[in-house]
């Protein structure tokens, strides 16, 4: 069973890494929102700072939900999806597998692309440090919520659309958390320990919950 | 191990395709489906493979292992090939072999014998965009044999296979009947599939005729 699991990762990594994979699109994004944020606000670094972490994970969250919308679907059309069913492996676990190689493929370069962007919108070393942890715990959340969206892509064949109206509001408590655990970060009321471990426990709850969702959409898909 | 099918029927939307389909594939036969477009061939295979519920009756796998996992005794090649165009040969079908493997795999054969034996010999490291339809449909074939499974629904097989290539398809099922293992097939091609018998599902049809049926669709 673990070996179907990682067969499953690592085919998916293959193929997101691969020509034509589109895991380097959601990278892209963030760079373009975090870019031209300083050119539409102006040169205010005092207010660039202040929203920093703000912008920074809007164009993350956002960027995390490139792709899902094919996650599932392209299984679905090609057979493939047919096949999974037939496996050992619970259909739980495949979904996981597949969110796990589409975080590693999209949501951890973010991560790693954040300390870079962070100099754009002049921010301090505390709040990098705080942002990239916040978005290391927070990503994976976005991405097993996104998980129960992809799945009803491929049920409805055309349904790019949905992840976007379904996934987005379940995030909303993911970016308010994250977000103000990179403030408290950098001076505030509350310590950076309370709102932090609400996102961590927010990222674990997504994890158990986004496949189990994702598979019980998938097999009422089936039918 | 047998097949026992008792009374299944099966709907697609409003429509009903067939009821009080029953059938028994002993282990070493194999079961040809025969009959028109549309007369619910694909459906059948669907239901057996366990990838839908029957509206009625019950489809069983008696004397399996472990009869609780139905799917997992079941080798499923549908219209759709199911290969990743990105990846080569070699590693679609070393995924599928390693997804589709239970634990005991002794008898499977590896990813190069496989290829070597549906005659895509040297050609695995090849993206499947490269490969024509043909070659697409001897990859998924080749599927069958990386894993151990009694169990064999093929839909429409020998698709865009040339005259050589549906032989050895044929031989590679004999020699999987011969083994005692269970296989059915919905074909148009007069296969040799060994000992075998046929089931005509046109005659098992729910009474609506194909024609209202067919209106009726394309006006809704």
């Amino acid at each position: 069973m673990i070996r179907a699991f990682l067969a499953l990762v690592r085919r998916d990594l293959a193929l997101a890494l691969g020509a034509g994979g589109g895991a380097g699109l959601g990278v892209v994004f963030f760079l373009a929102v975090v870019v031209v944020t300083p050119f539409a606000i102006g040169p205010d670094l005092n207010l660039l700072a202040r929203i920093g972490p703000a912008i920074l994970w809007i164009g993350a969250l956002l960027a995390s939900l490139i792709g899902l919308d094919r996650l599932f679907a392209a299984d679905a059309e090609d057979g493939s999806l047919d096949l999974m069913f037939m496996s050992e492996l619970p259909v739980e676990l495949a979904a996981a597998a597949k969110g796990l190689a589409h975080w590693l493929a999209t949501g951890l370069p973010l991560v790693v692309a954040a300390p870079v962007l962070s100099l754009l919108l002049n921010l301090e070393p505390a709040a990098i440090g705080a942002l990239c942890l916040t978005l290391l715990v927070g990503t994976p959340a976005v991405t097993f919520l996104g998980l129960v969206g992809a799945a009803f892509a491929a049920a409805f064949r055309r349904g790019g659309l949905l992840v976007a109206v379904l996934v987005m509001p379940l995030t909303i408590p993911v970016l308010i958390f994250g977000v103000a655990a990179t403030g408290a970060a950098i001076g505030g009321t509350v310590p950076f320990g309370a709102p932090f471990r609400i996102l961590a426990g927010l990222s674990l709850g997504a994890l158990v919950l986004g496949p189990v969702a994702a598979a019980a959409a998938l097999r009422a898909a089936r039918e | 191990m047998q097949l026992v099918v008792r009374e299944v029927a099966c709907r697609r939307g409003a429509r009903e395709l067939f009821r009080g389909l029953g059938f028994t594939v002993p282990a070493g036969r194999a079961l040809v489906v025969t009959g028109p477009n549309g007369a619910g061939k694909s459906s059948l295979l669907r239901l057996l493979a366990g990838l839908a519920s029957p509206v009625s009756g019950s489809i069983r796998l008696e004397g399996a292992p472990e009869p609780d996992a139905y799917r997992e005794q079941v080798h499923y090649l549908g219209h759709l090939d199911a290969h990743k165009l990105a990846l080569s040969a070699s590693a679609n079908l070393g995924f599928w072999r390693d997804l589709l493997g239970g634990v005991d795999q002794g008898a499977a054969l590896k990813v190069e014998d496989a290829l070597e034996a549906v005659g895509l010999g040297g050609l695995g490291g090849l993206p499947v965009a490269v490969l024509s339809a043909g070659q697409k449909r001897r990859l998924a074939l080749a599927r069958l044999l990386v894993t151990e499974r009694p169990l064999w629904i093929l839909d429409e097989p020998t698709t865009a296979l040339d005259a050589r290539a549906q032989a050895l398809f044929a031989a590679l099922a004999r020699a999987h009947v011969e083994k005692g293992g269970l296989l059915v097939a919905a074909t148009h091609a007069p296969l040799d599939l060994g000992p075998s018998e046929s089931l005509d599902i046109g005659a098992h049809a729910a009474r609506t005729p194909p024609g209202a049926a067919w209106t009726e669709e394309v006006a809704s």
